[in-house]
């Protein structure tokens, strides 16, 4: 069933995939693809809210805690990135981008405090504090926007080494880059001795508190990597996707939005992060091309993405009916019935995703 | 048993003294008192409702008893949280199967190693030489367990799948790879047929004749009660009625009235 | 002494703002209740409801009718609940549940806004939100009338409620049923039919708490985010509590008031956004099942 790891965590068809996936990234799109558009409408967007998923993967998919306050931390990253860019310009900006994920740790922990007492609904609420507080606390103070008042502060460039990446196919290689290697140390966590305490912790506390977890670490270091990861997510997604920092832009919809990329990709899978984002983000550009290629742009704006409202809902309710490992699951079981082997190595079976 | 100890009983590791234990007004545990000996098996048995799964709970941390202490090699366990009771050398099983569903069988014997890894998550993250030394060698005595219980067959298998009798023995897997000095088991034979519970009985000795670990368990079957175990404890109402050998304890007036009357099975 | 009534309208401001809370988390506290299931989507009904309602008076029905016909619209909601999400997701543990829900909640609120369009709708139930002349010139204090008649009509609704699961046949079942679904089936309980009854009054008081704040504040998407706030009145209260929904209410109401009017002004407004949710937090790592939830026991 697993392959047998020969370099880490890695089975000779993961590094096969990963290396693949590197390839493609970093050397076919930017060969193949020429339009801006694509750059800066979609791959950018869909990786920078890929990772946030990642993070949000963390403490939900993984250590099992109900949490949705992921755009809340994304826009404390995004603001810190600003304010050390703003104040401290001489850091390299891999430190900044760095340091602004810490500042987004240092509040996951400071919000996922409840998580030691409280689960389930308890818990959401909790973090809906972080997420409204957060937003609030940014657009009341006025030294986090250095004091703006037009209202749309426009994020700096980024510059590494001297060279200002500015154009749509360099900012997509610098988050590209950082994409892909926090990826790779998420793989590395969630295969290893992290990933299992995380699991060990959503599947039976008790227990995994009788084998020498501490339920206090663990949860809490689940919170802190993932805000981290919101973090850097939000501070990529607000300097090369929006260009500008408005705290509006990370309000409860992307943190609800998030939420449905881990339901729908797959809870407790890295790959169904991608697939959750891309779909969440690429569903509503299609219904809005279909919509206006059929009826001519007679149906309202509006109305469309209503209609997303309804087949987003409708998803997550079928998902979680017959097929609660999501997407992530379904690509899964195409790619068996198409190449005729098992794909990824499962985390969560689907006969038990959802047993008490 | 034709195996030979190498160990020998030795003196009390494990004190529980004077223990009450209340939920609102029900009295589970009343003034309780026993001592578990150094690489013994000691059983504790009694009717249902009886504060058995109470008193491992209180030993494991998991209550904490409003009277009385607990002493494990001399030094007092007093509300202190289960992790930090495992990380001093106790660790356990339970009645109603606390396994990780969703994880492997492999996995959940690896969480069992939890106290011998100690790489940090950067560590894990970077893939350190240190971290994954520490993974291979820890998967490796894992697959020890795996074939010392005769589960390789199921090692990949999502342990919520498997049925009753293969759950318990992940569950004593699991327990077993924490190499914990006492090892609390709570019906480790419950809803077993014959033939699984002669099976984890020949599980049970040869860990405890060939590492020596103490084994604190409950169980009904009085017939593997009195194969297994060197002491017996016998509660009744959240009070101890006997304490001794199997032979004694079989005897025993009070137990006969009060256990083997009303004996299941 | 003029500060002293100030402040004494402030807190009775809160107060009645504060049913307008209760009123929301009453329906979450039934269907909680009856399923032990968190029905994240009690925001997205009120919602549902009353737009549903503006949208039918707009067609040309007359109140009482358009009133009459919405209630039966929030029955039929509650019926496909019952059959197409919650039925299927029967034994799931209960985040699966509350996930189920939140997906609810997106279906109900898109497709309100698809079938009645998304503009703000005023809704006038007759009742002014100006203070009442009576009662500013007679004792000094300015209370709207809206939120008067909205904490009338909470009352009102909450003395129904529990005389309904007191004292009728029905309250009894459902009592039955919240302590034991398997055991009340069993002796005969109609499991389908009681649970389909809380759907409906559920749906029923969502309406009535979408006509008080469509009145106070439009009908419009908002209101989805202001339900919202009648989660952490629910932790302060406890989810199975119907007085505990009030008192939490109130407390909520009084709070966020009290914080918006003398600390506001100095940070620029908008506390009333977090503090709930931020009182919530306190109150869960003082006492996590509420003031007037049962205290959990976990037995292992």
């Amino acid at each position: 069933m697993t392959s047998k790891p020969i370099l880490g965590p890695y089975s000779q068809g993961d590094i096969l995939r990963l290396g693949a996936a590197m390839a493609v990234t970093f050397l076919v799109l930017p060969l193949i693809i020429q339009s801006d558009y694509w750059y800066s409408s979609i791959l950018i967007p869909w990786l920078c809210l890929a990772l946030a998923a990642i993070g949000q993967q963390f403490v939900m998919g993984y250590a099992g805690q109900l949490a949705l306050g992921a755009a809340g931390f994304m826009a404390a990253g995004a603001f810190a990135l600003y304010n050390i860019e703003l104040r401290l310009p001489w850091m390299p900006f891999p430190l900044a981008l760095f340091f602004s994920g810490l500042i987004a740790a240092a509040l996951g922990v400071l919000f996922g405090l409840p998580s030691l007492r409280v689960r389930g609904i308890y818990l959401m609420v909790a973090t809906l504090a972080a997420q409204f507080f957060i937003i609030w606390t940014i657009d009341k103070f006025g030294w986090f926007k250095n004091y703006d008042t037009s209202g749309i502060i426009t994020a700096q460039d980024i510059v590494i080494f001297g060279h200002a990446f500015t154009s749509p196919l360099e900012m997509y290689l610098v988050v590209a880059a950082v994409v892909t290697v926090l990826t790779i140390l998420a793989i590395n966590m969630t295969r290893g001795s992290v990933g299992r305490n995380w699991m060990a912790v959503r599947d039976m506390d008790i227990a995994a508190e009788s084998m020498g977890i501490s339920l206090l670490r663990t949860k809490l270091q689940a919170f802190a990597l993932s805000a981290f990861y919101c973090g850097v997510a939000g501070a990529l997604f607000a300097f090369t996707y929006l260009k500008s920092l408005e705290p509006v832009a990370f309000d409860i919809k992307l943190s609800f939005q998030i939420l449905f990329m881990v339901i729908l990709g797959g809870l407790g899978t890295i790959n169904g992060a991608f697939i959750g984002a891309g779909f969440i983000l690429l569903f509503p550009v299609v219904l809005n091309t279909v919509g206006n290629a059929w009826f001519h742009g007679m149906i309202d704006a509006t109305i469309i993405s209503a209609i997303e409202q309804v087949v987003f809902g409708a998803l997550i309710i079928l998902f979680l009916i017959y097929e609660p490992l999501g997407m992530a699951k379904l690509w899964e079981k195409l790619r068996a019935r198409t190449f005729g082997m098992s794909a990824v190595r499962p985390t969560v079976p689907a006969d038990l995703a959802q047993k008490p | 048993m034709t195996q030979v100890r190498n160990f020998s009983i030795g003196g009390p590791v494990l004190e529980v003294q004077n223990i009450s234990l209340r939920f609102g007004g029900v009295k589970a545990i009343t003034d309780t008192s026993f001592k578990v000996l150094m690489h013994e098996i000691r059983a504790i048995i009694g009717p249902n409702g009886a504060g058995k799964s109470s008193l491992l709970n209180c030993i494991n941390g998991i209550y904490k008893p409003q009277e009385g202490k607990i002493l494990f090699k001399g030094e007092v366990l007093d509300r202190i949280s289960p992790n930090i009771i495992a990380r001093k050398g106790i660790s356990r099983t339970f009645q109603n199967l606390a396994l990780f569903k969703r994880m492997s069988v492999i996995d959940n014997i690896l969480v069992g190693r939890r106290l011998h890894m100690s790489a940090n998550f950067l560590q894990v993250a970077f893939q350190t030489p240190a971290a994954t030394r520490e993974e291979r060698e820890n998967r490796e005595r894992c697959e020890e367990i795996v074939d010392f219980l005769e589960i390789r067959d199921i090692r990949d298998t999502p342990v919520g799948r498997l049925p009753y009798g293969l759950q318990k023995k992940v569950e004593l897997g699991r327990a077993l790879a924490t190499e914990a000095d006492v090892l609390l088991l709570d019906e480790p034979m419950a809803g077993m047929n014959v033939e699984e519970k002669r099976e984890m009985c020949r599980f049970i000795l040869k860990v405890n004749d060939e590492l020596g670990t103490t084994m604190v368990l409950i169980e009904h079957d009085m017939g593997v009660v009195m194969d297994i175990s060197d002491n017996v404890v016998v509660l009744d109402y959240g009070k101890i009625i006997a304490d001794g050998p199997p032979e004694a304890v079989r005897t025993n007036q009070n137990v006969i009235d009060a256990y083997l009357g009303v004996a299941h099975d | 002494m003029i500060e002293v009534l100030f402040f004494f309208e402030v807190v009775l401001a809160g107060m009645l703002a504060g049913t307008m809370y209760s009123l929301v988390a009453l329906g979450f506290v039934l269907i909680y209740k009856a399923s032990s299931t968190f029905n994240f989507a009690q925001g997205a009904m009120v919602f549902f409801a009353v737009l549903s309602f503006v949208g039918f008076m707009e067609l040309g029905m007359p109140f009482a009718l358009a009133f009459l016909v919405t209630v039966l619209l929030m029955v039929a909601v509650g019926y496909a609940t019952e059959r197409l999400v919650l039925g299927p997701l029967t034994g799931q543990n209960e985040d699966t549940l509350l996930m189920g829900t939140i997906g609810l909640a997106f279906v109900l609120q898109g497709l309100a806004q698809a079938v009645w369009g998304v503009e703000v709708r005023r809704l006038d139930l007759g009742i002014g939100d100006f203070p009442i002349p009576w009662v500013a010139d007679n004792l000094g204090i300015f209370v709207s009338a809206l939120d008067v008649a909205a904490g009338v009509v909470s009352a009102v609704l909450i003395v129904l409620l529990v005389l309904l699961f007191r004292f009728t046949k029905m309250g009894l079942g459902l009592r039955a049923v919240a302590d034991d679904p398997g055991a009340a089936a069993s002796i005969g309980i109609p499991l389908k039919t009681i649970m389909l009854m809380v759907w409906s009054a559920a749906g029923f008081v969502a309406l009535v708490a979408g006509m008080m704040w469509g009145a106070r504040a439009g009908v419009q998407f908002a209101l989805v985010d202001l339900a919202l706030k009648a989660l952490p009145v629910l932790i302060i209260g406890g989810f199975s509590s119907i007085p505990g929904a009030i008192i939490g209410g109130l407390i909520i109401g009084v709070v966020e008031k009290t914080l918006e009017v003398y600390v506001g002004p100095s940070f620029g407004g908008g506390i009333e956004g977090w503090a709930p949710y931020v009182l919530a937090i306190f109150f869960l790592l003082w006492r996590p099942e509420g003031l007037f939830g049962e205290k959990i026991i976990r037995r292992v």
